[in-house]
């Protein structure tokens, strides 16, 4: 029982990480209408530049992290302007296959820069165990919950309260009536991309301070699909639920997995069996807007 | 995603069975039997290299082939042909181990097998369409992948399975030399088919699916019917593909079928060109040739920059990467768009039209 309850626990933080970086998946796609297969590449391109710039150059970690965020805006912006814009208004298929040649690319070019070999965070915050109310969680977990929170909150806010923030709402609802109320379309496509950079650049730098920055965290980008389907390709708050619910998922898999089943790796398989079973009986996901075409 | 098709001025089609012809015109037939001819001799003018390098082409071409049905002709989109791929290299090598059919019918009967498994995970392509379906597909990739890793009844789990080679009336094709001309056989065959099957009926509702698909349904085309149909048919092609590269290598590993390697067949696709069967073989090529080409540049500059031979494979990866990028940017219809206005200027040459 008590492993059960922990690895509950242990869902709902991982499951807190997911739901950030699909919440970036979710606004990207709300706003441009781009289904970004490289936002694991993202946290990639964060957690290595912020990796480089405390080791390398020595920075402190303060500085480090804010100079990332300043090279994640830029980085976004760039990639929107040189290999996003000219293809808005393509088919499907374009869209989707050019994030993919962007993996692949930012993939193997990192893989090139620093090496295949995992490397660890410098120390910035002290790992202990801590107990609370009879569960051992260790302080690395508690830390990254604390900026998703952060970031979550952050982004109600920036949507519900900025002008930046209701442009971009009015822009997902349509495009076409923003554009004639005055709101610049691209600068909204713009800073879509930026904030989806630098959100999943920290989610990165966090999942790399608890674990290690290697090329494997950008499997975090393929676990965003089953989260925003479960959730609804387009609700923001979808997402941080699919994402939860992914996270508790994985770890009740690996846990009736562990304990009946022996199969091995269940946990990693499991959520695409959900988005397949969610595609087929509810598309739309639990909070996302049903398409209706007419002729 | 239309592909247009220039025509020079004064060729005009007066009659439907015209249109509809296999080859348009003499020109084309003539060259169509110069590159059979030609790709009959290959093994015997080229050195082992040249012959393997082809007998990729062709089949991967056919997995390709059966990805632009889907993706060129019908419209959905599918991140999974590598799956398919694999799925039609392990049955054929299974079929042929524990029932003793030879291996020159169980690469058709794999390619049926496959059809099957194609149309199963095609079920959510009946109600869901476009960038969905990509992420359906994808799902699909991961499950199989998962499959061959855990079926050791099926695919030897981590250790693979052995493939034999194939053996026709005493004659075996032990050799690359050999292996090319069933490689060519299936080659032909495949891209006869799908020649063929564009210039049905089937194929218009493909395209009519395709092109509009609530205009198709209107006219009466069943929806659920053509996309189930079209994952079929290119899943049919991938087994073939897969039946013949399982049975060519002599093994088949479950790790081989990645994600990397469908993003490989949309590639071959997109650079040669979606919706174009011709095309089709021209992207494979294309994506075939590309980190041999590589290969090369490295070999060149490695003396000034020796860092370079180190990351080769990587070179090669972000080559691919950027290659998808860049013709999606810059020439989204492919190739084969390319040789049509090359065809087009110089059949009139010195008019312009």
């Amino acid at each position: 029982m008590e492993l059960f309850v922990q690895l509950m626990i242990n869902g709902l933080i991982v499951g807190s990480l997911y739901g950030v970086v699909a919440m970036c998946f979710v606004l990207v796609y709300k706003s441009t209408q781009v289904v970004n297969f490289a936002q694991g590449e993202f946290l990639l391109v964060g957690a290595w530049t912020c990796l480089s710039l405390l080791t390398y150059f020595e920075l402190p970690f303060w500085l480090g992290f804010l100079v990332t965020l300043a090279f994640m805006t830029v980085f976004g912006i760039l990639l929107q302007a040189l290999v996003l814009r000219p293809l808005i208004g393509e088919s499907a298929i374009s869209v989707v296959m050019v994030t993919v040649g962007l993996a692949i690319f930012f993939q193997a070019a990192l893989n090139m820069i620093f090496g295949s070999f995992a490397k660890p965070f410098p120390q910035v915050f002290s790992q202990e165990t801590i107990e609370i109310f009879g569960l051992q969680i260790e302080t690395a977990y508690l830390m990254s919950i604390v900026p998703s929170i952060i970031i979550m909150v952050a982004f109600y806010i920036f949507f519900k309260r900025s002008r930046w923030g209701l442009a971009m709402r009015a822009t997902a609802y349509d495009q076409q009536v923003a554009q004639s109320l005055g709101i610049s379309v691209k600068n909204v496509f713009a800073m879509a991309w930026a904030i989806s950079a630098v959100v999943s650049g920290v989610a990165g730098i966090v999942l790399g301070m608890v674990n290690t920055v290697s090329n494997g965290l950008a499997f975090i980008g393929i676990k965003v699909f089953p989260a925003t389907i479960v959730g609804g390709l387009d609700s923001i708050v979808g997402a941080v639920i699919g994402g939860l619910i992914i996270g508790v998922l994985e770890n009740m898999a690996e846990f009736v997995d562990g304990q009946f089943l022996h199969f091995g790796n269940l946990y990693a398989i499991a959520p695409f069996y959900i988005l397949i079973i969610f595609l087929m009986v509810k598309p739309y996901g639990l909070f996302g807007t049903k398409d209706i075409e007419r002729l | 995603m239309t592909v247009s098709n220039p025509r020079p001025c004064g060729d005009f089609r007066t009659d439907y069975a015209g249109d509809t012809r296999l080859f348009s015109d003499r020109a084309h037939t003539g060259g169509f039997f110069c590159l059979l001819a030609l790709a009959l001799v290959v093994p015997f003018v080229f050195d082992g290299y040249v012959v393997s390098l082809m007998i990729l082409i062709g089949i991967y071409g056919i997995a390709a082939l059966g990805l632009n049905i889907l993706v060129g002709f019908t419209g959905q989109i599918s991140l999974g042909q590598a799956a398919f791929f694999g799925f039609g290299a392990f049955s054929s090598a299974w079929l042929n181990t524990n029932t003793g059919i030879p291996v020159m019918i169980t690469i058709l009967l794999a390619g049926i097998m496959t059809t099957a498994v194609g149309m199963i995970f095609g079920i959510p392509a009946a109600r869901i369409k476009g960038l969905y379906l990509a992420i359906a597909t994808l799902a699909a990739q991961f499950i199989l992948e998962d499959f061959y890793a855990r079926a050791e009844w099926f695919t030897g789990g981590s250790a693979g399975s052995l493939a034999e080679t194939p053996e026709l009336f005493g004659f075996v094709f032990d050799s690359d030399q050999r292996y090319y001309y069933l490689v060519l056989f299936w080659v032909c065959v495949s891209f006869l088919l799908a020649s063929n099957l564009m210039r049905s009926r089937d194929g218009r509702a493909f395209i009519a699916v395709r092109d509009h698909y609530l205009s198709a349904e209107v006219m009466g085309i069943n929806l659920t019917k053509y996309r189930i149909l079209s994952f079929g048919i290119s899943s049919f092609f991938a087994g073939i593909g897969g039946a013949l590269m399982g049975h060519y290598l002599g093994y088949v590993s479950a790790e081989s079928f990645t994600i990397f390697f469908s993003v490989l067949f949309l590639a071959m696709i997109i650079i040669g060109g979606l919706g174009s069967i011709a095309g089709t073989l021209l992207g494979t090529a294309f994506i075939v040739l590309l980190p041999q080409f590589m290969e090369f540049l490295v070999g060149l500059l490695s003396g000034p920059v020796p860092f370079l031979l180190d990351v080769q494979p990587y070179i090669k990866e972000m080559a691919i990467g950027s290659a998808i990028i860049i013709f999606l940017i810059f020439e989204p219809e492919g190739l084969i768009h390319r040789w049509r206005l090359i065809r087009a200027y110089w059949r009139l040459y010195p008019f312009s039209y």
